[in-house]
């Protein structure tokens, strides 16, 4: 399962995606993987919010994941 | 024939294409908002900004915006135009716009066509000062 990072989030991991990789505990919904976001990388609690893109479209925290789905992090945006 | 809605993300915006883009034999009126970098910050001076973006995403929320402000007014033309990547002072970074019959509805489809644009268009905006650099709007 690949996360594209944009942004702050592209700072705060240091990488422009990263991986979960088998055998690793993938998250299940939206709301786990910002979960453990938070946690291992605990700048991202101190955001204005963190949204989830689930193949380019905003999902809702209880949105399921599944392998093969693009997903990105989209913190605060700033376009205009 | 034009097409109803324009919607790009570009490297460098031509602000003087559009007047063509929104002129329609039955526009009488033409709202435009060019967004634009602005010098100085809280009293600090701005050298640059730096837009990026998930373009597949940011192309589906601008057309989204602009298909509700056809919902919601009755426009003949709707243009939403950002630029992505570093920008000077006085360089334009966005426009929007749109053409209607008469004024009244693309002034309004003009200002919800921005106002939308920035709380949801996956767009971001660092200010590059002389000392150091900040992402627009992440911390509260």
């Amino acid at each position: 399962m690949e996360v594209l990072l944009f942004g702050i989030a592209k700072d705060i991991v240091g990488e422009s995606s990263f991986h979960f990789r088998d055998g690793e505990a993938m998250p299940v919904s939206v709301h786990e993987l910002k979960q453990k976001l938070k946690h291992t990388f605990p700048e991202f609690g101190k955001l204005s919010s963190l949204a989830v893109a689930v193949n380019s479209e905003y999902a809702e925290d209880d949105k399921g994941l599944k392998t093969g789905d693009e997903i990105a992090i989209i913190p605060p945006v700033s376009g205009g | 024939m034009k097409e109803k809605i324009t919607i790009e993300i570009v490297d460098g915006i031509d602000t003087s294409k559009v007047f063509t883009e929104l002129s329609h034999s039955n526009s009488g009126g033409i709202c435009v908002f060019v967004g634009a970098v602005r010098e100085f910050t809280d009293n600090e001076e701005v050298v640059a900004l730096e837009f990026e973006t998930y373009k597949i995403m940011a192309v589906k929320e601008m057309e989204k915006i602009a298909n509700e402000a056809l919902n919601k007014w009755k426009l003949n033309r709707v243009v939403i135009r950002h630029a992505v990547g570093k920008k000077e002072v006085e360089e334009p970074v966005v426009v929007v716009g749109a053409s209607s019959a008469h004024r009244d509805a693309c002034f309004e489809a003009c200002r919800f066509l921005i106002d939308t644009l920035k709380e949801r268009v996956p767009i971001w905006k660092k200010e590059i000062f002389k000392n150091k650099s900040v992402w627009v709007s992440a911390h509260p």
